[in-house]
């Protein structure tokens, strides 16, 4: 069931696209309705105005829906479920003619020739406007004057179309009759080519992790795919080309002999090391220029020209051969479409950061699937499960080891034929370090569990530590300003900020994380409950003492229930705070916890997964504030009302 | 032998920071008998609170002492039993629980409990109302939950302060008979105090009308209108021309007072 509807996935999110188009359209045709009962009765400012008005809310998310849906090409996905394929068989030709391109004023603004040749003349010309500062002797700068004489005279040949050999330019010009074999070939159309079997066996696009099927399943796409390999057989052809002739030959070599003898003497002379430094640096920069000319890159414009309207009409063929999946990618793909890299194609611009709303689902029910085996839940751990726990372990933690330490007597040890009789002090460590058998109870499990027992712990340990000594602080002089300044000391330091250290102290493990989120929960407890106890009316507490109560059951019977309010909304900010920090906790250290998840699929850059740790904590925060929510109601129905 | 006497009652307060003393009252005496009802009235900053207070036990005497029964007063105690202005009921507790909030601070039998709100609910007339959260009473209801709070305890003397200060007109002349049947039926030492001379003179057997500066006891009046009240219509009584008579004494004595407070004379 799960197997198929990951399969059609791109048709169900149609079908959802559909009905959330209708919903939107709706949602609007009834707003504007309501709007046109209700304009007359409330002016502006009116606080009834915002009152109800659900038909909003739905329009609202079917409008983020759509909009998610769009940027993250789910709309294109949807309607067009091979286009990402017959794109990645365009992109496969582009990648290939890249090279030639990359030499033509196709893919960049000049020709790479021209490129070369007026950034080395400037060099060279920089050099020679040093040169009579240096240090050189006149007879060494007229000759290293000529070197450079030389190297401009490289260009200079090169440059010159009447000085190319035969052999390039009819190499040129058979590549640009291949280029215009390749246009008409992909002219001509795809007739009659199939996609192999291996190609209609690819998993479908968004299903796996390497997304976008890289064999053509279409015949279009085959049509490009057979024509990528073509064009990169050019490309290499094209790359190998050199534009070398006789007259530069020599000239090559003369330089060469020239720039050896300079660094002779500049090795052999006598100079002091700062002279010898300056000596090479120069030569070795003439010498690097000319290294840059030597391999005959620089071709005549002219020689070039019809290999660059070779490619010109093979742009323009392919743009044509792509017929309505050109409209399609403008339409519904934003951004700069399907790039190929070296093993696989990928999508580019929002689509790559935004997953599509049915992969979401789908990853969330891969990481919920509880059965680790089978590739559920995130490294060997589920996302939210139940597992028997042992009571022992349980045991274990509440009781600390030192308790057999100072148990009276001396631990066992071993007899004279190698055996050990554990006596009592034994069996009481052995209980305390959880090393026996108790049974077993069922507990939740899980990454998600992980994060709530963290906040849970460090709640509860907050609320029951935090909230008698704010009640204190409230009606003490002594508490108050004995505690005040230690708490507010610490208090008003971003929860991250302590982070670094309490980690190192504690461990990566949970009492860490429990201890952090505890400094929070506390100070968040102990300040609302002082809050609520000093706010009790004067009336209400003498009231108490005249109808016999005692300090304490004033203290139980009046303050507390008083200081309710406040608690439970202090407790309900304290859910928010503690349930932002443990993340970012988690994502500092740890190995379980749904900020760990996150921080691993940042680091693998698995945007779905982020999107969906994203989510869970929402949700999860949504949840939580739901049922703070539900038990402030239910708890004190008299707020306000005192 | 359950009497009230002030003895030279005096409370001085001293500003902490400037030192400066105000009398809020000086030398206070008299005696209220088991079974009298007073009323207090004053101008606002007469020490009619204070008095109170002092009473109750919330604060300590600067000077002279206040006993009851022969006992000095030093502290709150269920033998004086507290009536304030807004009830200060305890919202989050339903109306038997606050009824019986005295008792269990006791720990009393919880039984006995029981039996002793249903018999006080029905006396002033809350009878059904026990599972009622107290915030959705209306105000004279809530007075009548902290008249019934502070009777279950059995106290020797009631003190209120302006009890039926926030009530409605209507409502408030209901609770002024019900104070009144209170009186008669358990026989207890009252002392109201109160800003409504009608209402001072209606409930007052012994009146005292207190003067600022130093806080004093002014004049003191004997009024036959609390026993009348209890046989006749407290409407009718206000037509009666002593009880005019004296409300217009009472009332110019009072606005002298403001006046010289205010320095117009």
């Amino acid at each position: 069931m799960f197997e198929w509807l990951s399969d059609n996935r791109a048709s169900i999110a149609a079908v959802l696209i559909l009905v959330m188009t209708g919903t939107f359209v709706w949602s609007i045709v009834v707003g504007r309705r309501q709007a046109r009962l209700t304009a007359n009765d409330e002016v502006f400012g009116d606080p009834v105005r915002t009152k109800g008005g659900w038909y909003w809310a739905v329009c609202g998310v079917s409008a983020l829906f759509l909009l998610w849906s769009y940027y993250s090409w789910g709309v294109g996905r949807a309607y067009f479920p091979n286009a990402a394929n017959e794109m990645c068989q365009i992109a496969k030709l582009e990648e290939a003619v890249s090279p030639i391109k990359a030499a033509l004023p196709i893919g960049s603004r000049y020709y790479k020739s021209t490129l070369l040749a007026s950034r080395n003349s400037d060099q060279l010309d920089n050099l020679e406007a040093q040169l009579e500062g240096t240090v050189f002797s006149d007879a060494e700068k007229s000759e290293l004057l000529d070197v450079i004489g030389q190297v401009r005279e490289l260009i200079a040949n090169s440059s010159n179309p009447a000085n190319m050999g035969e052999e390039p330019k009819a190499k040129l010009l058979s590549l640009a009759e291949r280029l215009n074999e390749l246009s008409s070939y992909i002219h001509a159309g795809p007739n009659g080519l199939t996609p192999s079997d291996e190609a209609l066996a690819q998993p479908k696009w968004g299903t796996t992790f390497t997304e976008i099927p890289i064999l053509p399943i279409t015949e279009r796409g085959m049509l490009f795919d057979a024509a990528s390999v073509e064009a990169a057989e050019i490309a290499g052809a094209f790359n190998k080309i050199r534009n070398k002739f006789s007259a530069n030959d020599v000239l090559i070599d003369d330089i060469k002999t020239r720039i050896e003898a300079l660094k002779e003497i500049n090795e052999s002379g006598e100079f002091d090391e700062l002279e010898r430094a300056n000596r090479e640096d120069y030569v070795k920069a003439v010498e690097r220029i000319f290294k840059r000319l030597d391999d005959g890159l620089i071709f005549p414009a002219a020689a070039l020209e019809d290999v660059d309207t070779a490619i010109a009409n093979l742009d323009a063929t392919a743009r044509d051969a792509q017929g309505g999946l050109r409209f399609a990618d403008a339409l519904f793909f934003p951004g700069p479409g399907i790039v190929k890299s070296r093993t696989q194609c990928t999508e580019q611009g929002p689509a790559r950061w935004l997953p599509k709303p049915t992969d979401v689902v789908a990853t969330f029910a891969r990481l919920a699937n509880p059965d680790v085996e089978s590739g559920g839940g995130y490294r060997g751990f589920p996302l939210l499960w139940w597992d028997w726990l042992p009571i022992a372990d349980v045991v274990a933690f509440f009781i600390p080891d030192w308790i057999a330490d100072v148990w009276p007597g001396e631990y066992a040890s071993h007899g004279p034929d190698g055996t050990i009789t554990p006596n009592f002090k034994d069996k009481l460590l052995a209980f305390a370090q959880g090393d026996v058998s108790l049974g077993h109870v069922p507990m939740l499990d899980g990454h998600i569990w992980d994060s709530l027992f963290r906040v849970l712990v460090a709640l509860a340990l907050g609320i029951f530590l935090g909230v008698p000594l704010g009640l204190l602080m409230g009606v003490s002089r002594f508490f108050k300003s004995f505690f005040d300044p230690l708490i507010e000391l610490y208090r008003p330091v971003p929860p991250l900020a302590w982070a670094p250290l309490i980690l190192t102290i504690f461990g990566i493990h949970d009492d860490g994380k429990i201890f952090l989120l505890f400094m929070v929960a506390f100070a968040i407890m102990v300040i609302s409950a002082r809050t609520g106890a000093s706010g009790v009316l004067l009336s209400k507490i003498r009231a108490s003492h005249s109808l016999g109560a005692t300090d304490r059951q004033i203290m139980w019977n009046v303050i507390l229930p008083n200081a309710m309010p406040e608690i439970l909304t202090g407790t309900r900010i304290a859910v928010g705070v503690c349930w932002g920090t443990l993340v970012a906790a988690e994502m500092l250290a740890g190995t379980t916890g749904v900020g760990f998840i996150e921080n691993i699929a940042r680091t693998v850059s698995d945007y779905e997964l982020i999107w969906v740790t994203i989510l869970i904590m929402g949700i999860l925060g949504l949840v939580f504030d739901l049922i703070m929510r539900w038990i402030i109601q239910r708890t004190i129905p008299w707020r306000g009302m005192g | 032998m359950a009497d009230l006497v002030c003895e030279n009652l005096s409370m001085t307060f001293t500003n902490p920071q400037t030192g400066a003393a105000v009398h809020a009252l000086k030398d206070i005496n008299f005696t209220l008998k088991k079974g009298e009802l007073l009323s207090v009235l004053g101008p606002s900053g007469c020490g009619k609170t204070t008095l109170l207070n002092l009473i109750a036990g919330f604060i300590n005497a600067t000077d002279g002492n206040a006993k009851l029964g022969g006992r000095t007063i030093d502290a709150p105690g269920v033998e004086r039993g507290m009536v304030f202005q807004q009830g200060a009921l305890f919202e989050w507790l339903p109306v038997s629980r606050n009824v019986d909030f005295g008792l269990r601070m006791k720990r009393n039998n919880p039984k006995e409990n029981e039996e002793l709100v249903e018999k006080w609910l029905d006396i002033v007339g809350l009878q059904g109302f026990g599972d009622t959260p107290t915030y959705q009473l209306s105000g004279g209801m809530q007075q009548r939950v902290a008249l019934a709070r502070c009777l279950i305890n059995d106290p020797e003397v009631i003190l209120m302060d302006e009890p039926l200060g926030a009530l409605d007109a209507l409502t408030r002349e209901k609770m002024q008979s019900l104070v009144l049947e209170l009186w008669k039926e358990t026989g207890k030492t009252i002392m109201i105090i109160t800003h409504s001379v009608e209402e001072a003179l209606l409930l007052g057997e012994r009146l005292f009308v207190m003067a600022p500066r130093p806080g004093r006891v002014h004049k003191e009046y004997r009024l036959p209108f609390a026993e009348r009240g209890l046989q006749e219509s407290l409407r009718e009584i206000k037509h009666d021309p002593y009880f005019s008579e004296v409300r217009e004494e009472i009332l110019t004595m009072i606005w002298d007072m403001e006046e010289e407070i205010m320095g117009r004379v």
